[in-house]
């Protein structure tokens, strides 16, 4: 378990708005003893340019593993988009020797050779086949044996297949046992694994906030108390616009979303200041004050 | 980009009348050549992926299994100048469950950026190509947010290589791409 260190891959959702996600993660990472580098002169991971062209996708993406590789370290990514993007880039280059040829004869403009030295993972994936479950239950300090939850994971971590391989994107089963180590109860709601619809957002609104309702419903149906993401986009189509949806539908949800990493921090004893709860749209005080209460009794007996 | 409601009569007069012009024989082949598309020919319609598509479900109009079957007969500017065809979310939903193991998400990136060479883009991919060779990323990260980020004490955000992204964006043939599309 020691030495875990890996060069973290910002993006450009994070930073441009869901800071929170970021804020937890690293106090999170620290605690756990994952050293995260901050990834110098990154850009784009390529995915949002891919319907543009898909020869700029290719060299963005191959140009951030280039940058990965002159570090030697391993790249953790926060967003599901920027972890499907250069894992598949990753593989397909290391694998496919003429489109290796066709990316280096791009990259040597720029000084930079693919070598296909490093690897990429998403947080979750870090969490489950790096640290361990077992550990990650060992920080554990407050259990949030009190709470229900739904999960929701972003179609990146796990789609397609052929070219991610982690996890069954069938029935995934990770992030849920992610969450069942804070203690936390993960219940399971029709059509789990389906889309939040946010990619298209940039070209229609109301599909998106359609599917997102209906994900809403039915996690409501099960009667999760939150809802836990690991997509930054996933969590502005549930956090952001959910009372937009609430507005347009006419319903009433009051699910608070949560960044998995402010989850797995409330279960470590971090407060929920440091966790940025605050940041969050749709007030999560309730389900944190219903947590700490009950493990305050608990204590007590 | 409005969602265009197909009237049932609407889509009987597209499907009885298909002119021998408004086909381009060729354009499968062509599709089948990029990396990720190669399997078009063998769509055989059984319609997995229309079904699967969370995106279908709420959308009047967008059907993979029939944008595929248009791709194989040819109708290659009716697919091209088509609003529908930018709006696969790329889930991948589709590409997993395809039993003729057809990259459907692939074939509808193949499309798009096909379509982007014959001058129809929406206009939020202007924006995002805008951002990328100004910054680097996606989005144009507001001061607002820097500033904030020295506030609640998170590292500066790394500073992309322009020169690099720039030049990248040149030699793949993106720059001029983008240029034609902007004139």
């Amino acid at each position: 378990m020691t030495g875990l260190k890996y060069l973290l891959f910002l993006g450009c959702a994070i930073p441009y708005r869901v800071s929170s996600y970021e804020i937890s993660t690293r106090k999170v990472a620290e605690k756990m003893g994952i050293e995260l580098v901050d990834m110098p002169e990154y850009n784009c991971c390529g995915l949002p340019l891919d319907p543009v062209s898909h020869d700029i996708m290719l060299a963005l993406a191959a140009r951030n593993l280039c940058v990965a590789e002159q570090q030697g370290l391993n790249i953790m990514t926060l967003c599901p988009g920027c972890a499907g993007t250069l894992r598949k880039v990753n593989k397909m280059l290391k694998e496919d020797k003429k489109l290796r040829e066709l990316v280096n004869g791009y990259l040597k403009e720029v000084g930079s050779e693919f070598k296909g030295t490093i690897e990429v993972k998403h947080l979750i994936q870090v969490l489950a086949e790096d640290v361990g479950f077992d550990r990650i239950k060992e920080a554990v300090q407050k259990p949030l044996s009190s709470l229900r939850v739904s999960e929701h994971n972003g179609c990146h971590v796990l789609r397609p297949v052929k070219y991610i391989g982690f996890d069954d994107p069938e029935n995934p089963i990770m992030l849920k046992r992610l969450i069942e180590a804070t203690g936390a109860q993960c219940l399971d709601y029709l059509d789990e694994t389906e889309c939040c619809g946010a990619p298209i957002s940039g070209v229609n609104e109301k599909i998106p906030l359609e599917l997102a309702r209906d994900k809403l419903n039915h996690i409501k149906a099960v009667g999760a108390q939150a809802m836990i993401t690991i997509c930054p986009f996933c969590h502005m189509m549930f956090d952001t616009n959910q009372s937009r949806i609430e507005r347009m539908f006419n319903e009433t949800f009051f699910i608070p979303v949560l960044h998995y990493p402010q989850l797995l921090g409330l279960a470590m004893g971090f407060s929920p200041d440091e966790l940025a709860l605050k940041e969050l749209r749709v007030d999560a005080s309730k389900i944190i004050d219903t947590s700490i209460a009950h493990n305050m009794r608990t204590s007590e007996k | 980009m409005s969602e265009k409601k197909e009237s049932p009569t609407e889509e009987t007069q597209e499907r009885m009348v298909i002119k021998p012009s408004d086909i381009d024989p060729r354009f499968k082949y062509e599709i089948s050549k990029v990396p990720g598309a190669e399997n078009i020919m063998l769509c055989f319609q059984c319609g997995t992926c229309t079904a699967d598509c969370p995106i279908a479900r709420f959308s009047d109009s967008y059907r993979p299994r029939r944008l595929l079957r248009m791709t194989q007969l040819g109708l290659k500017n009716q697919v091209l100048s088509s609003d529908v065809i930018w709006l696969c979310a790329a889930c991948f939903t589709c590409v997993d469950h395809c039993p003729q193991d057809v990259e459907i998400a692939g074939v509808l990136r193949t499309l798009r950026n096909l379509a982007v060479k014959e001058g129809f883009m929406p206009t939020v991919f202007k924006e995002l190509t805008s951002n990328l060779l100004q910054t680097g990323l996606a989005y144009k990260i507001p001061e607002s947010r820097l500033r904030r980020r020295r506030e609640t004490g998170l590292p500066p955000l790394p500073e992309s290589n322009l020169e690099s992204v720039n030049k990248l964006a040149d030699v793949t043939g993106f720059l001029k791409l983008i240029q034609a599309r902007r004139d």
